[in-house]
């Protein structure tokens, strides 16, 4: 019996010494201490007031050709159901299309110039709304939403001599078209999404521990010590993820045909131009946090810090248009919102270069801002 | 002739702590300099200062014609700087850590000379071998031949031969003095007094400070040291007792002999007196040796530091 206690004595002893070392051992990297109680709070403010599954006041295009007091009813009864809210309204037909293309509208409405006389005559009178159904999540409440409330709006409206539509409820007909993604499939917005986020997760890490491993490993010294260019390390160290990425970015969009049926409505070019901008973006990010930050495990910290907003508030996940407004401000500032655009453009909506020219511009701009900051944060020297 | 490190009031800190204040050296072309002094006395800090790693504080001066701030890219390709740490690429092979050396100083005939550089070390049958799976004393050999590949005019090395067998060190001080042989200069920092002889000269450092300079004979000859040695039976235990005493700046027992020494010969016998009688014991007079001479240096330096 002594001898049982005895051993289990000297195990708790040398697990106590194991643990005292472990403690102490993590208290002394403080990044990675305060990452760890930072992050999972700022995450769970971040992502718990930002994720709308059910986005309401979605950007809406209205041609109404027909201006008249049941148009109008019609409309506010739109607009009553929280879901839409007019921003735009276009003159013709192709300046509609083209804003749904850039995704500056998430619908378009359009009564049609014999709607009310139509409606008047008894006859069927049709409402047209064309959803950006690329993200079917986004574009499901609202479009189910519309029918009815159109229908009990006017209700009050059907007196005196209307009073006889009160009773059928197919008075008026709401058509739906739900471009880009008439099926509503899921698969079809998620999988050109990947590629944001796998692109995201391997590039960025990848480069953040290619500078701290030369510190942990001691060779930084010896690289300082050689007549290398900051600019020199940081495209050398880039360029092999580069092509990494180029064959990662092949491997997705071929099993995405193939296996999914996702095909690339757009022009080729256009998309790999995009793709090439976004993995650099990526890289100059790896290769800043890898400037910033002491060891691999502050890297992969770091990166993770990058990725999950990367995932969660760029409209990968959730309906971008689903967060209030100061999230959305924050997907702004991250590449795989912009990226994100591009690709679901170009590969579900068949998007040209002017309708991404501006997701593309910002891709551009945070490329020079972040290569500024990570050149002027590699130093020459060991000071 | 002239000189490859002509540095003046070198001044490196970090913080408040001033890691090396006020240091000089000249050094001639194509000399072996050893460079000692305790841990933590600031040889690495003003090898790197000298190399362009480090920027110093205040003071400046020129390694082989060019200023130590202005024209750091022009030094990092003439000179060859071996870091205390394995420096190269673990997971590299042999060959292949000598061509991206190579290559990152932009060489000609490059496969040439690496394996030029590999015939040298006597490691061409091992080329395809992990640089990490070579044992202590080769790895200092590679990170050697790596850092003269590009034929540079100075070599600044941070103890090279730290941990490595007699042997390998011994191959490598002669590889060392292979390259000062063809008119390399160079400073390497060490422990071991062995080597300390084997340079040139010395410089010795102790807080920061040089606090020795010249050859080895020289600084012993300058130390103004007395030494002596005893044998006979009990004399090395008598190395515990004689330390503390007054006027004894070392006193430490070789097998069998005792070694005391003191900067006044007259202080040195006060305190050695109650010994002189002893009949199993045999004195008498010795050179001092070099390391009696650092302990010597540590000492005063470390009274004139303030707060020490």
């Amino acid at each position: 019996m002594n001898r049982w206690f005895a051993i289990r004595r000297g195990f708790l002893q040398r697990l106590g010494a194991i643990i005292v070392k472990e403690v102490l051992q993590l208290r002394r990297d403080r990044l990675t201490f305060a990452m760890m109680f930072v992050m999972p709070i700022v995450q769970l403010l971040l992502f718990g007031y930002a994720i709308d599954t059910d986005p309401h006041r979605l950007p809406t295009a209205v041609i109404a050709a027909d201006q008249s007091q049941i148009t109008r009813t019609v409309l506010s009864a739109l607009s009553n159901t929280g879901y839409m809210r007019f921003t735009h309204h276009p003159t013709s037909e192709d300046q509609a299309n083209a804003l749904l293309q850039q995704g500056e509208v998430q619908f378009v409405v359009t009564i049609p110039s014999d709607f009310t006389r139509r409606l008047v005559r008894g006859e069927r009178a049709q409402i047209l709304i064309d959803a950006d159904a690329t993200d079917p999540m986004a574009a499901a409440n609202p479009l189910a939403a519309a029918g009815p409330s159109i229908a009990q709006a006017l209700k009050r409206d059907f007196v005196g001599p209307l009073a006889g539509l009160r009773d059928r409820p197919d008075a008026v007909e709401v058509v739906v078209q739900r471009r880009y993604n008439p099926e509503g499939k899921a698969r079809l917005n998620i999988v050109p999404g990947l590629l944001a986020v796998i692109l995201t997760m391997t590039m960025v890490m990848m480069t953040a521990l290619a500078v701290t491993r030369e510190r942990e490993r001691g060779t930084m010294e010896n690289l300082l010590a050689m007549p290398v260019r900051p600019i020199e390390v940081m495209i050398g160290k880039i360029v092999p993820y580069i092509a990494i990425g180029t064959v990662q970015v092949a491997v997705i969009l071929i099993v995405a045909r193939v296996l999914f049926d996702v095909a690339i409505q757009g022009s080729v070019p256009l998309l790999a131009t995009g793709t090439a901008l976004f993995i650099t973006v990526n890289l100059a990010i790896g290769f800043t946090i890898s400037t910033l930050t002491q060891n691999q495990l502050q890297a992969m910290q770091a990166s993770f810090f990058m990725m999950l907003p990367s995932i969660l508030l760029s409209g990968f996940m959730f309906p971008f248009r689903g967060m209030p407004l100061w999230a959305q401000w924050i997907g702004e500032t991250l590449p795989a919102t912009h990226f994100m655009r591009v690709v679901r453009g170009v590969m579900l909506k068949g998007a040209g270069l002017d309708d991404v020219a501006a997701e593309l511009a910002a891709l551009l701009a945070m490329l020079l801002i972040v290569s500024l900051v990570a050149v002027s944060r590699y130093k020459v020297t060991l000071d | 002739m002239s000189l490859a490190i002509d540095v003046h009031g070198l001044v490196k800190r970090y913080g408040t702590r001033t890691v090396v204040d006020g240091f000089s050296l000249a050094l001639e072309q194509g000399r072996i300099c050893g460079f000692l002094g305790p841990n933590g006395s600031g040889k690495t800090t003003t090898l790197r200062m000298i190399c362009g790693l480090l920027t110093p504080d205040s003071g400046g001066g020129t390694c082989l014609g060019h200023d130590l701030v202005r024209d750091r890219e022009a030094i990092k390709r003439l000179t060859g700087y071996m870091t205390q740490r394995f420096g190269l690429y673990e997971d590299l092979t042999i060959r292949e850590n000598l061509e991206f050396v190579g290559r990152v100083y932009g060489l000609d005939r490059l496969g040439e000379r690496v394996d030029q550089s590999l015939e040298r070390l006597g490691l061409t049958t091992r080329q395809g071998q992990l640089a990490g799976s070579l044992s202590g004393g080769w790895k200092q050999r590679l990170a050697l031949a790596a850092c003269v590949l590009h034929g540079p005019r100075l070599l600044l090395l941070d103890e090279p031969t730290a941990g490595v067998d007699p042997k390998a060190r011994r191959a490598f001080w002669d590889e060392i003095h292979a390259y000062a042989a063809d008119g390399i200069t160079v400073l390497v920092s060490t422990h071991y007094m062995d080597e300390a002889e084997r340079c040139h000269e010395i410089a010795y450092i102790a807080y920061g400070e040089l606090m020795a300079r010249g050859t080895a004979e020289d600084i012993i000859r300058q130390s103004g040291l007395s030494a002596l040695v005893a044998s006979g039976t009990g004399a090395d235990r008598l190395a515990s007792k004689l330390r503390y005493t007054p006027g004894v700046t070392a006193a430490a027992a070789f097998g069998t002999t005792l070694h005391v020494c003191g900067p006044d010969r007259a202080a040195l016998e006060r305190a050695v007196a109650p010994w002189r009688g002893d009949p199993a014991i045999v004195w008498r007079d010795a050179e001092p040796t070099l390391e009696d001479i650092f302990i010597h240096l540590m000492g005063r330096a470390r009274d004139n530091a303030p707060g020490a």
